[in-house]
């Protein structure tokens, strides 16, 4: 249920493909501003950067990288990284147009990390939490064996020192590049989710733009408590794949993050700057 | 059970089987459209069935590579009424072309690509769920409903017998004809199917009840209510519930596994998948649509992704490979559902001797090994 790369990779709906890494201009000193998706305003990039990269005029949420995330949340030179040399062996020898092995090279050298999610414990405002962060430039954060893997290591962790459990969800699904390999991530991640819920641990999951297929389908909706990004692209299906089997444009709004809430999966939408006090308020209601 | 196959039986005289019966090659078309995460996949039977209008569609159409099969069958089955009619004995030659079609048939199937063994998991045929029911199960007591929105029937669930052991079933139900194929969204489960299974699973556990779970399906349903109602968090659930769940729970692939739609009713303490069943993280014409951008090299994704039986193995992913009788589980159904039935019995034996806590953690430990093989520490 991967359908979502390719959609979620180029456009959330409407919007400019590009903002992620926008084009050269030959007169324009590269990213020193840019255009905002949200508003289609020209912002300047670094006073983006110091609002947690969201948009000055409009909040716009811009996607950011799990190094980003574990660096905003966590409390500064908290972070102690687990299983950072754990990286991915091209167990299906899968080949596409590119190869997997490729793939995995191109994506160490973009994304700077050896797979697509980041876990370690850090402190959230003083209290010591286990962080997992995805990074969607990692081909799309999708779950393959090493993200299931460190997840689920995070996940023993958490259990075994009592630690409140923060996952940062961005990711596109599973990896389809290990097929059946990465299918089972899903189940594994829900088993030890399964034991860290029954020793009584704290999971807050965080859905950030995009979480879709088996991402959702496994640890993402299974949060004690779930909060959103604002407009995060948060489903199962891919829109793609929903309006070709249903033969119908999909309504405005639908598998945002807003859509969620009022369809009553997600407890609330969270904007950046008040994630890590809404945190830190959940661990301390909940004893932890 | 059998009754659907003998409809599909033309000549009951013949003892060659032939699966060419209306409700057979009916809904081929139906069915491409439908297909959750294959709206353009390529044919599954041969090319000039889809041309033509469902209704007026001739019967009688096999795989593209099952073709030398089907002639081979026409022509002993011609031999045989000749016979009839002349009263001239062919037996001699009847016996050789058997000999021919078996050999012919063993050849095939002993070499299928992974895109052939997804048509056979997808022939028309092939037995489903209800048909397993009908064959391997004793009193089947259907139950209903999940009580919080509705019945779904892509997923049929309820008590019965199998080879003795008291059990609750659940299983996809992709549909037969093309009216249960709509009835039950080709098999695409909404979350109220996964909810419903979700709750008589923890009615057995209750009551120490196995569960033996039936997987065949293309994928959960992609649409809007499904979404609207939680089809990610009824999964979800389902995993973390089922790796919990105190009470065997054995699981077949029988046709398809595809991704998420099937992992919902997937996790236990064996899984099994048939010999020409497929299983992966999502269909190949998916895959294809994603990795290829386009359709058109569902062939190729379904190498790729390594979703045979026998690939699947090697992986680890599946504990033990069901063999399927010659030539298929469409050709002999009952055949298949008495291996079914065996590996059944042989594996509720071994997990009801073991007590919980330690059938509950053997359950962890298996799934905790997923994806060992695919890691490696950078040195």
């Amino acid at each position: 249920m991967i359908q979502n790369f390719t959609t979620t990779m180029t456009a959330p709906a409407s919007r400019p493909a590009r903002f992620v890494r926008p084009h050269r201009h030959v007169d324009v000193p590269e990213g020193l501003w840019l255009n905002c998706p949200g508003c289609n305003q020209i912002i300047y990039r670094k006073q983006m950067e110091e609002r947690l990269h969201t948009c000055p005029l409009c909040r716009h949420h811009f996607r950011i990288s799990a190094r980003q995330r574990v660096n905003m949340l966590g409390d500064p030179g908290t972070f102690e990284e687990m299983d950072a040399d754990l990286i991915a062996t091209d167990i299906l020898a899968f080949h596409a147009r590119k190869s997997y092995h490729e793939q995995l090279q191109e994506a160490r050298k973009t994304s700077q990390i050896n797979d697509g999610v980041l876990t370690g414990r850090t402190f959230i405002k003083g209290r010591a939490v286990l962080l997992v962060a995805m990074d969607f430039q990692f081909l799309a954060g999708s779950m393959g064996a090493v993200v299931g893997e460190k997840i689920t290591r995070g996940m023993e962790r958490a259990t075994r020192e009592n630690l409140p459990l923060v996952i940062v969800s961005c990711s596109g699904g599973a990896r389809m590049q290990e097929g059946a390999i990465s299918l089972m991530q899903m189940a594994k991640t829900a088993a030890a989710l399964g034991r860290f819920h029954r020793a009584g641990g704290l999971f807050i999951s965080v859905l950030a733009d995009p979480t879709t297929g088996g991402t959702t389908a496994s640890f993402a909706m299974l949060g004690d408590f779930i909060f959103a990004e604002p407009k995060a692209m948060v489903g199962f299906a891919g829109p793609r794949t929903i309006a070709n089997t249903i033969k119908m444009e999909l309504p405005e709004g639908f598998q945002r993050a807003e859509f969620l809430l009022k369809k009553g999966f997600v407890d609330r939408i969270v904007p950046r700057d008040e994630l890590r006090s809404t945190l830190a308020r959940c661990i301390d209601y909940c004893g932890k | 059970m059998a009754k659907r196959f003998i409809h599909g039986k033309t000549n009951p005289s013949s003892t060659v089987r032939r699966r060419r019966g209306a409700g057979v090659g009916a809904g081929a078309k139906p069915e491409r459209m439908n297909r959750s995460i294959a709206p353009t996949a390529p044919a599954a039977v041969v090319r000039e069935s889809a041309k033509v209008a469902p209704s007026a569609r001739p019967v009688g159409m096999g795989l593209a590579f099952e073709q030398p099969i089907l002639k081979l069958e026409r022509q002993i089955n011609e031999l045989i009424a000749l016979q009839e009619q002349k009263g001239i004995d062919y037996g001699s030659e009847i016996t050789q072309l058997r000999g021919n079609l078996a050999a012919l048939v063993k050849k095939t199937y002993d070499h299928l690509s992974a895109w052939e063994t997804v048509q056979v998991a997808r022939h028309p045929a092939r037995p489903q769920t209800r048909d397993y029911i009908e064959m391997i199960v004793k009193d089947f007591e259907e139950l209903h409903g999940d009580r919080r929105f509705a019945d779904d029937p892509a997923v049929v669930t309820g008590t019965g017998r199998i080879a003795g052991h008291k059990i609750m079933l659940v299983g996809h139900q992709k549909g037969r004809d093309t009216k249960e194929k709509i009835t039950c969204n080709f098999g695409c489960a909404h979350p109220e199917g996964y909810r419903k299974a979700l709750l008589k699973m923890q009615l057995a556990a209750k009551f120490g009840l196995p569960v033996v779970s039936l997987i065949d399906t293309p994928g959960a349903y992609p649409g809007v209510g499904s979404e609207e109602r939680g089809i990610a968090e009824a999964i979800a659930v389902n995993l973390r519930e089922m790796s919990q769940l105190a009470t065997p729970v054995v699981c077949v692939v029988i046709g398809e596994g595809g991704s998420g739609g099937a992992l919902g009713l997937g996790v236990g303490d064996r899984l099994a998948i048939m010999q020409f069943a497929w299983y992966s993280v999502i269909s190949p014409e998916g895959c294809s649509g994603i990795l290829w951008k386009g359709s058109e090299n569902a062939a190729d994704a379904a190498e790729a992704l390594k979703l045979t039986s026998s690939r699947l193995e090697q992986l680890g992913v599946v504990d033990e490979v069901i063999s399927e009788p010659l030539g298929g589980a469409h050709r002999h159904p009952r055949g298949a559902a008495e291996a079914v039935e065996r590996y059944i019995d042989r594996t509720l034996r071994r997990l009801k001797a073991l007590p919980i806590p330690e059938l509950l953690e053997q359950r962890y430990q298996r799934l905790r090994r997923q994806g060992e093989a695919a890691l490696q520490e950078q040195g």
